[in-house]
């Protein structure tokens, strides 16, 4: 597949592009065809990528749980519903374990994000160029399919939590509690200032850290499939160990992708819990 | 890193996404769950309420078992008792009995004796007083005579 590129460069960075759409400079609307040209669109455009496979994954969490809802009974579960109650059992028992208050917000966030975010993640283990190449086929130049390595993606659902914790905190402790949690702490009353910067920085770096774990991850994790791939195109020698590799790499991946869902969402758990207790 | 409208796609997708779920998807499932744990620990409770009881019956059983016997065993004792006691009257019914036809017969050989006797006395007065009457070949005033007669009768 890289053979049709000019040079390894070119191959990686056409498929670290996303498929965006947006006001172009001259001044019409379409989908930009190269970095630069995603640069000049500024914030007023959309990656059609990542937005589809997003929400196409999110759609398909929704259908498969609002199925089993639907079957839920008292009798004993087959098959998918043993699946799916054993889900939604297993993040019942984290939001129990982190989550000390009573939200019924909490728990189908929870469950959400890590079915959501696994299923992003999940895509990185299709092989890099397979979906891109049927793509390109029906006239679409640049895709990427794993929305967890784009940071908006991850920036928004991050900054949501963050508006929930910002949302919680100023409702259980109160406006004035909650700014008294950020001057107050950890040093005394007079050195407020102080207090501001580093509590402000602990509060900035919640969604940031949240975002920018799951993406750095996940990027990463793509640009090594990338590389494996390029591989392929390196002889014999070279593509046999490179499939090898792939194997490797993608059974270890397994293991990433799951502890990045799983991650994201006890942290949001946490987070919603500090914001939610009033005794600090 | 391009931030872009993405970014509020994402947002909107995933507060409707979480609102889906929080509405259709959690509280329907938790339900049942919940509702099969009741009726599992329900199941669970019953069972070993049934193991109590049967626990209980087979007490009962043996305890009524064992009562059982002893009743029979003390039927039979009376039975045995009161079998005993049938069989020493009925002895002694008997003894009894016996001893009463003995004794009417006793009496009703005395009777026949004394009437056999009787009989043969008043028989040997009328041969007397015939004998006598051809004896003396006269009539004897049998009423001057009752007196002697009598006497006579009376020595037999």
């Amino acid at each position: 597949m890289a053979g049709s590129y000019a040079n390894p460069s070119e191959y990686i960075k056409h498929h670290l592009t996303n498929l965006t759409y947006g006001q172009k400079a001259d001044g019409s609307w379409g989908i930009a065809h190269g970095a630069d040209e995603i640069k000049e669109m500024g914030f007023w455009s959309i990656n059609l990528d990542s937005m589809f496979f997003s929400i196409g994954l999110g759609l398909f969490f929704l259908w498969i749980f609002r199925k089993a809802a639907k079957r839920a009974s008292t009798d004993a579960p087959t098959g998918l519903q043993n699946f799916i109650e054993m889900m939604i059992e297993f993040i019942d028992d984290s939001v129990r374990g982190s989550f000390s208050g009573k939200n019924p917000l909490i728990a189908p966030l929870a469950l959400t994000i890590f079915v959501w975010v696994f299923l992003m993640n999940l895509m990185d283990l299709i092989p890099v160029d397979h979906i891109p190449w049927l793509a390109s086929l029906m006239g679409v130049p640049y895709l990427k399919i794993v929305p967890s390595t784009d940071p908006n993606i991850t920036f928004g659902m991050s900054l949501s939590v963050f508006a929930l914790v910002l949302y919680y905190s100023v409702k259980m402790k109160g406006p004035g509690g909650f700014f008294a949690e950020l001057a107050f702490h950890p040093f005394p009353k007079f050195m407020m200032p102080i207090n501001l910067v580093l509590e402000g920085v602990t509060l900035i770096a919640k969604p940031v850290s949240l975002a920018l774990r799951l993406f750095g991850n996940l990027y990463a994790g793509e640009m090594i499939f990338i590389l494996i791939a390029l591989m392929y195109s390196g002889g014999w020698v070279l593509g046999i160990s490179g499939g090898f590799l792939q194997l490797g790499w993608a059974i270890f991946h397994i293991l990433i992708i799951t502890l990045q869902a799983f991650i994201f969402m006890t942290l949001t758990i946490v987070y919603l819990d500090m914001a939610s207790q009033t005794d600090h | 890193m391009n931030f872009n409208a993405t970014l509020i796609g994402q947002t909107i997708t995933f507060a409707v996404f979480v609102w889906f779920c929080m509405k259709y998807i959690w509280p329907p499932l938790m339900a049942a769950l919940d509702e099969r744990n009741a009726r599992i620990s329900e199941g669970l409770a019953a069972a070993q309420r049934g193991q109590q009881d049967l626990e209980d019956a087979q007490a009962k059983v043996g305890e009524s078992l064992g009562e059982a016997k002893q009743q029979a065993q003390e039927i039979i004792n009376q039975a045995q008792k009161r079998a005993n006691e049938i069989v020493d009257e009925a002895k002694d019914s008997a003894r009894d009995e016996a001893d009463k036809i003995k004794a009417a017969a006793s009496a009703d050989i005395a009777q026949q004796i004394t009437a056999a006797r009787e009989h043969l006395r008043k028989e040997v007065s009328a041969i007397a007083l015939a004998g006598t009457q051809q004896i003396l070949k006269r009539e004897v005033d049998a009423k001057a005579h009752a007196a002697v007669l009598d006497e006579l009768v009376a020595q037999i």
